[in-house]
């Protein structure tokens, strides 16, 4: 679990890099920190992991305070860092093993955890290679196994595919989909918008230290973009002059072949719209959710604040 | 205890296992190490060859000894890029993150880092200094005595010692290898001056004088290692992307502790200047203590020492009281000689002195250069009293009135200095290396310009007006 209130870090005296950030993440859930370069992500990381101490504020992670109890947070946390990291003149196999040893692991358990990882990730028969000769994907896969090496409870990923192909993004991204339904609390920086989509339970956008918006996608969808849409398309050209829209809908767009409505209460609202076509003998074909992709609410946040910003 | 070592090895383990690996560092490091010694060798031959024409025994009975310290100093030199890219090179290569991820402890990464900074040096210094000796046991010269040998490997050692250890200080506070290795020079020049010095003491022929050589070393190298892991902190190793100096906020913070939030002079005096004085008690009841032992010892070794070496005889006594009664009677133009304005700037100027001499060494070299200060009054003292003047006398009207006010300054600046030593030897969490030599430097300065140069002042007018008439009212029989 991490939770964190307040959470602030001051450099050289007068520059805040992370101001008041306050998150938390439950066992079996993924939250995927967004934001531009700079924006405090890695420093909010690097908080997490007790590498850096905050100027302000508190974090717990894995049950551990991260300015108390430091050993122990690094210890319960697994971190995929910005950069691979990897020593180059150490073989695939050699470089888990040795960070088996710094994690504590003993004799079997450091083999048997090196294995599985190198067997999973595809690593089995580049293990005795330099890491030096590994291509980005592998170094990135290696880097990832280094972080599980010790299967922790916490893991804290920068950019855990970028560098991959699709295949081995797509075993990556199975791989963090199975951890967390093995109840770990993942938090993951990405500037993948898709990727981030397709993962994470929860969203946080940062943007100059501050968090700007938190929640789930449905949550953050509607708050920036507005109520939910619905398409109603049709198999000729309608007329819509004479549609009766009932209390709760809105009619946000209008073509000849199509409708758009934003409904604030679809369970309730769209069978008495579906209902008012019909009677309007409309030539109905489809009725469905306007698909709204996180890019969207990414963007809209950014330009939103980055106006702010410029105007203030 | 098991488990510490245990992860100190790893860590030096895999950084031995990386260096040997690496041909760019193996190969030239072997090179220089074997063809050092037998060039050395070679100008060792014609240098002997040269000096039996003329029969230097002294130099010659001491050429191999300074050799094998010279052949021992440049595998160091050398090597110490070893040392001094431990943790900047893995911070520029991207790898020291996932390290400070994991639960090793700040101690268990500096040390390991250091053992390897010191045991590869020594390794080739070693090397080298153990084929210059096969060479030397093949020819026909005098072998240096186990016991310069003995005294050499440890020097070698300690030089190791300190060497890596500032160059791990500089490791950790660069932010790119580029000036690492530029700040080298303040490494290998300070330690290539220190060799000359105990150059000096091998041609002198002392053997034994070298043990203070070796334990001064270690003394600094132990003082380093300690001021690192007392600094060493994760996250200035990552929060530091570029060299960047905030002179505003250096600034503000000097400014802040200096005037300690006082809005006026009065203010000043009244809080800030007492607050920092509290902070000196424990280093001034050290400084003093120091100084007492100093005056003692020094008086009661003239005392013993003095007659074995000077014949004190009637006559010979009588010559030195007339010595003396010269002198006093130059002090009565002492005003015009010895301006009291100069007499204050030099022992400003010495004072300063103190405080740099004590920057360079933790504040060890400030309380010698004191202590040789108070042993001095104690040596002017035990000579009095050997001509015949009571010591008492001499020090209630020579050096009290005037000292009251000096020696109280000199014990306050030395006091100051050495807890500048002190807190950079000082585990501080919350505060940067720089940061903590920013504020022990306010406060020295705060108490040198608001106590100790008053008291300088007063004290030069003093002595130039007051302490000759006082001399001459005392021993009026000159």
């Amino acid at each position: 679990m991490i939770e964190c209130e307040d959470l602030s870090k001051k450099y050289n005296g007068d520059f805040w890099a992370v101001d008041g950030v306050s998150l938390g993440v439950q066992p079996g859930e993924i939250l995927a920190l967004l934001g531009q370069n700079g924006a405090g992500k890695t420093t909010t990381v690097r908080m997490l992991t007790a590498l850096i101490s905050p100027t302000r504020g508190w974090a717990r992670v894995a049950g551990y305070d991260v300015v108390k109890q430091p050993q122990a947070v690094r210890a319960n946390v697994g971190v995929l860092t910005e950069q691979h990291g990897l020593y180059m003149r150490m073989t695939g196999a050699e470089y888990l093993e040795f960070f088996g040893k710094v994690y504590g692991l003993d004799a079997g358990t450091r083999r048997q955890r090196t294995e599985y990882l190198l067997d999973y990730f595809g690593l089995a028969e580049a293990a005795r290679r330099r890491s030096g000769e590994y291509s980005k994907g592998m170094k990135q896969k290696l880097a990832l196994a280094r972080a599980l090496i010790h299967d922790p409870s916490v893991l804290l990923l920068d950019e855990p595919t970028s560098a991959m192909d699709p295949e081995s993004a797509q075993l990556v991204r199975n791989e963090i989909a199975r951890l967390r339904s093995s109840k770990r609390t993942i938090i993951i920086c990405t500037h993948n918008l898709a990727e981030a989509e397709a993962l994470a339970d929860t969203i946080a956008i940062i943007y100059r230290g501050r968090i700007l918006l938190n929640g789930s996608l449905d949550e953050l969808k509607r708050r920036v973009l507005g109520p939910v849409e619905y398409e109603a398309r049709f198999s000729e050209p309608f007329d819509a002059g004479g549609l009766e829209l009932p209390a709760g809908a809105e009619l946000a767009y209008c073509s000849a072949t199509s409708l758009r409505f934003r409904v604030e209460a679809p369970l309730a609202v769209n069978p008495k719209i579906v209902h008012a076509l019909t009677l309007c003998k409309a030539p109905l074909v489809s009725f469905q959710e306007v698909s709204r992709k996180l890019e969207q609410v990414y963007l809209k946040t950014m330009a939103d604040a980055q106006g702010a910003a410029y105007a203030a | 205890m098991r488990r510490n070592w245990e992860a100190i090895w790893l860590v030096a383990r895999r950084e031995f296992i990386d260096q040997f690996r690496d041909w760019r560092i193996i190969v030239p490091m072997t090179l220089l190490v074997t063809v050092f010694p037998f060039i050395a060798d070679d100008t060792t031959r014609q240098a002997i060859g040269f000096m039996n024409r003329f029969g230097g025994d002294l130099i010659l009975d001491n050429l191999i000894p300074f050799v094998i310290l010279v052949i021992g100093f440049f595998p160091l030199s050398f090597t110490l890029v070893v040392a001094l890219e431990a943790f900047v090179g893995e911070k520029e290569r991207g790898t020291i993150e996932p390290l400070l991820s994991s639960p090793l402890e700040d101690r268990h990464l500096y040390l390991g880092k250091l053992l390897v900074g010191i045991v590869t040096p020594l390794v080739f210094s070693y090397l080298s200094i153990g084929i210059y000796l096969f060479l030397v046991s093949r020819r026909d010269v005098a072998f240096p005595s186990p016991y310069m040998l003995v005294l050499i490997l440890l020097l070698t050692f300690a030089h190791a010692v300190l060497m890596v250890s500032s160059a791990i200080v500089i490791s950790v506070q660069a932010t790119t290898i580029r000036s690492a290795n530029l700040m080298a020079s303040f490494v290998v020049v300070p330690v290539a001056f220190m060799l000359q010095g105990e150059t000096i003491l091998i041609f002198w022929g002392n053997e034994d004088v070298l043990w203070y050589a070796i334990l001064a070393v270690t003394l600094l190298a132990i003082l380093l290692v300690r001021l690192g892991l007392a600094h060493f902190k994760r996250e200035y190793l990552l929060g530091r992307e570029i060299d960047m100096l905030n002179f505003k906020n250096m600034y503000r913070v000097f400014r802040d502790r200096f005037t300690g939030g006082a809005k006026s002079l009065p203010d000043w005096y009244r809080w800030a200047i007492p607050a920092t004085l509290r902070q000196l008690r424990y280093p001034l009841i050290i400084v003093f203590s120091l100084g007492l032992i100093a005056i003692f010892a020094s008086y009661a070794w003239v005392m013993f020492n003095i007659p074995a070496y000077v014949e004190l005889s009637p006559e010979r006594l009588d010559d030195f009281r007339l010595l003396v009664r010269d002198n006093l009677v130059n002090l009565d133009g002492l005003d015009r000689q010895i301006p009291a304005p100069f007499l204050f700037f030099y022992n400003a100027r010495t004072t300063l002195v103190f405080l740099l001499m004590g920057l360079v060494s933790f504040g060890t070299l400030g309380l010698v250069l004191f202590i040789a200060n108070f042993a001095l009054v104690g040596g002017v003292l035990g000579a009095a009293s050997l001509v015949g003047f009571s010591p008492f006398l001499t020090f209630a009207a020579g050096i009290l009135p005037h000292g009251v006010f000096e020696l109280t300054a000199v014990i306050l600046a030395t006091a100051a200095t050495y807890r500048v030593g002190v807190l950079l030897v000082s585990p501080d969490t919350d505060r940067s290396l720089g940061e903590t030599l920013l504020l022990s430097l306010a406060d020295w300065f705060k108490v040198f310009i608001g106590v100790v140069i008053p008291l300088l002042a007063i004290a030069a007018v003093i002595e130039i007006y007051l302490t000759p008439i006082l001399l001459k009212m005392v021993f009026p029989f000159l």
